[in-house]
């Protein structure tokens, strides 16, 4: 099985760790993922809060590049996922835009390929038999909150992927390599995206009820597919809990991440050191980093 | 709220109506004014007028109104209210699409979303990729909050998470020419 992959500038910088995490575990489940090369910024929100037409031309580009090696997309980063969704649809479904989008590219691109959520790939062309049997370490008794966001499921006719106000396919995944899914209510809330930084007084309120929803309802940490979720809940907590003088403690993963634990991979091969919200008093508590067969301990 | 003599608001609207419902593809008329989309929005806290209203606002032709109302750049994009509507109405797309036409104006109620909005393009231009680093710090110099987050910075370049260079693609020029070429064809994707 083989796909293009195009990580998106936040899997180069703050969301480096589900990169790595992303490729092996794709990896180790025989995916074998083609970086495009010299891929460009999809231009994120900020294209298409500026102009309907930069928004498709600039996911176009890479799509194109893809679409000329016959190969479908998987996408790690939610919001790119989104965007270039958006992109190959329109091109797609409508002869005056792709001729537009093309101009504008200077290439021909067709909108034939598929692009897909890397999600969506690790739980519909993976059976959740492959990844059982991959599980070494399950991570049993680890209390989950599966947060989809927004631009995973959002809005349903471009992203064909899941149920936009229930999901389950993370939920499912997270039960497969051991975990108790906590069942929640904010799954599919805003997280505010880029207000945090831009506007913080109307983003960080956003945060602050993702954390708390999963906080009453039990869960221990949040699992993600997206590297803006993650900088918000992950790296904006602390600010969040001095400002509201309260105490969540909730490590966020990416789901990448979890999988690569139960694999056998180290948390530090993880990149699950690299987060703001230390989960490793988390992980070890519940003796969850030792080989089951052998409890010995990690190198 | 001033009184309004709503004949003469739609007729001096009717133009900027008929411009975003062809833009956005949605028509306004289709909205009876529910209130489901204000229910669901994680944003109708901060805004100026709910996503219902906007849609009324529409309905009216009540232009000045629209394009200079705080919602259409508090919305986050989230896709709620579209997921949501009975009548399938694409309101993010209104949204987007009247904060576009506002921005053209010159009206810019949200000044730091909007040279955040132009700062990451301007990065995806001379890049190809965005450069969180130089983002962020000049983000901060430009609105004027110079120490917003600077706390993280340290922990962040340790962490490997930020490069203080910025890496350029080697694309041959092939996205700057896009930046050009959707210039030179006005931005209209239809
Ligand atoms: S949910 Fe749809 S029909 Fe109801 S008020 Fe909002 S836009 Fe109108
Ligand atoms: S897309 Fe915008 S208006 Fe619609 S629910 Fe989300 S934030 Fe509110």
């Amino acid at each position: 099985m083989k796909f293009a992959y195009y990580p998106g500038c936040s899997l180069n910088a703050t969301g480096i760790e589900y990169n790595v995490s992303a490729k092996a575990v794709a990896k180790h489940l025989g995916i074998e993922l083609w970086e495009i090369p010299e891929w460009n910024c999809c231009g994120a929100s900020a294209a298409h809060n500026t102009d309907h037409l930069l928004a498709l031309a600039l996911p176009a580009r890479n799509l194109a590049i893809a679409e000329a090696k016959k190969l479908d997309v998987a996408v790690p980063c939610a919001a790119c996922f989104n965007r270039l969704k958006s992109a190959q649809q329109a091109v797609k479904h409508s002869v005056a835009t792709k001729e537009k989008v093309n101009k504008a590219i200077e290439m021909d691109y067709q909108g034939s390929n598929e692009v897909k959520a890397l999600l969506d790939v690790m739980t519909s062309a993976i059976s959740s038999d492959m990844v059982k049997e991959k599980v070494v370490r399950p991570l049993n008794g680890l209390k989950a909150a599966s947060y989809y966001g927004c631009l995973l499921v959002r809005p349903p006719a471009v992203t064909q992927f899941d149920d936009p106000e229930d999901p389950q396919s993370m939920d499912q995944l997270m039960k497969n390599i051991g975990t108790d899914a906590v069942d929640w209510s904010f799954k599919v809330e805003c997280c505010g995206a880029g207000h945090s930084t831009a506007k913080s007084d109307v983003g960080l309120p956003m945060i602050d009820s993702i954390l708390a929803d999963a906080k009453v309802n039990g869960a221990e940490c949040i699992v993600t597919a997206c590297p803006l979720c993650m900088l918000n809940l992950d790296m904006r907590q602390k600010e969040i809990e001095k400002i509201n003088n309260k105490s969540y403690n909730l490590p966020i993963f990416y789901f990448t991440e979890l999988m690569g634990l139960a694999f056998g991979y180290s948390a530090k091969d993880m990149g699950v050191t690299k987060h703001f919200v230390n989960p490793m008093p988390l992980l070890e508590g519940k003796d969850l980093l030792k080989h089951p067969a052998t409890r010995r301990d990690e190198v | 709220m001033e009184s309004l003599n709503l004949s003469t608001a739609l007729s001096q609207g009717r133009g900027f109506r008929d411009k975003i419902s062809s833009l956005s593809g949605v028509n306004f008329t289709d909205c009876y004014q529910c209130g489901k989309c204000t229910a669901g929005c994680p944003v109708a806290f901060a805004m100026d007028y709910t996503p219902r209203q906007i849609m009324r606002l529409m309905q009216l032709g009540l232009k000045e109104e629209a394009l200079k109302s705080h919602s259409i750049w508090l919305c986050a994009s989230c896709e709620t209210c579209y997921a949501r509507c009975p009548k399938e109405i694409d309101l993010a797309k209104v949204m987007e699409t009247i904060r576009i036409e506002a921005k053209e104006m010159g009206y810019r109620p949200e000044k730091t979303i909007d040279l955040f909005n132009d700062l990451f393009l301007a990065s995806v231009e001379k890049y190809g990729r965005v450069h969180e680093m130089s983002l962020i710090v000049n983000f901060n110099l430009k609105s004027g909050q110079l120490f917003k987050d600077v706390g993280m910075g340290p922990q962040m370049l340790q962490k490997g998470k930020i490069h203080l260079l910025a890496e350029k693609i080697q694309d041959n020029g092939a996205v700057k020419r896009i930046f050009e070429n959707v210039r030179n064809m006005g931005g209209d994707a239809e």
